[in-house]
């Protein structure tokens, strides 16, 4: 479990992380969701305890990280699968892990089997891996312990298809023992599917969060009509804000329901009415998000 | 979900897994092979040059350990400075989050290396004694206490490494400061006024001499000050900045 109460960093007055709450519970998985350099990476050195907050704490399974004694036994980490050394043998890189902590050999040995490295890759020096193979080394290291938490910044960060699928059903399966996955991302689609708890945060604040049931409500209903003008009057004359959906529908800022007596006072048909699932998280994220975006 | 053990990682493992960090990357085993190689070129110049005479066990005993003095810094510097200039400080600091104590580890890796280089040292006078042995009196004598001076003289370099390591946490800079540095002090104790002075906080003036013959008491207090100095002092400064800093 990790619990973050008011977390908050400032560089040079100007705050990176703003006042940031949020709880993961056992057998869950969390996605951190934000643009690049929202506070994401921050918010999780906080809580690791590589970075100490200005204001508020962290907690992970009931104490603050750094009182944890041998961390890497309850919580695994990769904040950053690039930084590894270069020179180092991906094998010499967990075997390093393993000593400091105190676990076996042969751990290593099994880890590189179950992260799909194998023996001519573990063998290889780190520089020569590539971003993906450098994630999948940084899961098995934070495996190493056999970890109850997992934080993982941006895992999936040049993973290829069947990678993102592996990684997918390696990070369920951990939840589903009763683990606790806390991971980040600024692509919606690499967490929205395995996450039954997502944070947004822009500009070092969150700005929204629960589960994806709850941020689908929050995020409307997605209507369409062959007649798309009328559709859009009688919303107007029913007070419902609506946008354009990507594939020619409308997003109503209001549920199923509502829009539906809308469109029945209006006279209109409607060919699909039903909350917005995915276009509306996507719709969600970007709104919430936008501004930065737009400076990217 | 394992049964995780409720106890930190001892001291000594630590220490074990600081010295095999050093030599378990490209860069960490040729440096290591570079320094012993010089300290065998040390022996090997020093055999055939000189006099028969200068071929007595001192004269290799010094000569190798100045050799490996001139290097060891760097050794010591890269201990920690390595950490930052290759991003694992994350990785170290998130197994271990008592930064004091990856820096005792630390500190005692590079006490354990110095004392390898000790042994070397000694191993190969050794050899060179006995290949260009001169048949003098005297040539196989080694005071003890000649031992335990230069165990103290490679063991504070090796330490001045890791606390410009430690002050600077960036390689390049502290590798460049550590051998400017004398010659800054040089130039200061050049100033009259300052000769004097400077004896006390110089630690190349005070250990100028700790290779080939015993200190006097007040050469011993210079060596205490300077290292004072050159060790405590950055070490101190440096420890604070690793404490408080963020890990990138």
């Amino acid at each position: 479990m990790i619990e973050s109460s008011g977390l908050t960093k400032r560089y040079g007055g100007r705050a990176v992380v703003q006042d940031v709450s949020f709880r993961c519970d056992p057998g869950t998985v969390t996605g951190f969701l934000g643009p690049n350099g929202a506070g994401k990476t921050t918010t999780m050195k906080m809580v690791c305890g590589l970075a100490a907050p200005d204001d508020g704490h962290a907690t992970v399974l009931g104490t603050r990280y750094q009182d944890i004694a041998n961390p890497g036994h309850r919580v695994g980490i990769l904040l950053d699968a690039s930084a590894q050394h270069p020179g180092r043998r991906g094998r010499e890189a967990l075997t390093i892990g393993a000593q400091t902590i105190g676990v076996d050999d042969g751990r290593v040995d099994e880890l590189l089997e179950r992260v799909g490295l194998d023996r001519s890759a573990a063998r290889k020096r780190v520089r020569q891996y590539s971003l993906g193979m450098r994630q999948r080394l940084g899961i098995a290291h934070a495996l190493l312990g056999d970890p109850e938490v997992l934080i993982l910044d941006e895992p999936a960060n040049g993973l290829d298809p069947e990678g993102m699928r592996w990684m997918r059903a390696l990070l369920r399966d951990f939840a589903a023992k009763g683990g606790t996955v806390f991971l980040s991302s600024h692509l919606l689609y690499e967490v929205d599917a395995i996450a039954d708890q997502l944070l947004i945060i822009r500009d070092g604040k969150l700005v929204a969060q629960g589960t994806r049931a709850e941020l689908l409500a929050a995020a409307g209903t997605l209507v369409r009509a062959p007649d798309n003008d009328a559709l859009v009057r009688a919303l107007a004359s029913a007070g419902l804000s609506a946008s354009p959906a990507g594939d020619g529908g409308l997003i109503v800022d209001a549920d199923p329901e509502a829009v539906g007596r809308a469109a029945l006072s209006g006279g209109v048909a409607l060919s699909h009415l039903a909350p917005s699932e995915h276009a509306g998280l996507e719709k969600l994220f970007f709104d919430l998000t936008a501004d930065e975006e737009e400076e990217a | 979900m394992s049964a995780a053990p409720a106890t930190r990682p001892p001291l000594s493992r630590l220490t074990l897994v600081e010295l095999r960090k050093m030599t378990d990357t490209k860069a960490g085993f040729w440096l290591q092979l570079s320094v012993l190689a010089l300290a065998v070129l040390v022996v090997v110049v020093n055999a055939l040059a000189g006099h028969v005479q200068d071929h007595q066990f001192m004269d290799y005993f010094s000569g190798t350990s100045q050799g490996l003095s001139a290097l060891l810094p760097v050794l010591g510097i890269l201990l920690v400075t390595s950490e930052w200039s290759q991003r694992t400080a994350m990785i170290t600091f998130s197994l271990v989050p008592q930064r004091t104590r990856v820096m005792a580890a630390k500190t005692l890796a590079a006490v354990v290396l110095a004392l390898i280089a000790l042994a070397i040292a000694l191993l190969l006078s050794v050899i060179g004694t006995a290949i260009t042995d001169p048949g003098v009196p005297g040539t196989w004598r080694l005071p003890p206490g000649a031992v335990g001076q230069v165990a103290l003289y490679l063991t504070a370099t090796m330490l001045i490494g890791v606390a410009f390591g430690a002050v600077l946490l960036n390689s390049a800079p502290a590798i460049v400061i550590y051998y400017l540095a004398p010659i800054g002090f040089g130039a200061l104790g050049a100033i009259h006024v300052l000769d004097h002075p400077m004896l006390w906080v110089d630690q190349s003036r005070a250990m100028e001499h700790i290779n080939d013959r015993f200190l006097s008491s007040t050469e011993w207090a210079h060596v205490g000050t300077s290292l004072a100095v050159w060790i405590l002092l950055p070490l101190a400064i440096g420890m604070e900045r690793i404490q408080h800093s963020e890990i990138r």
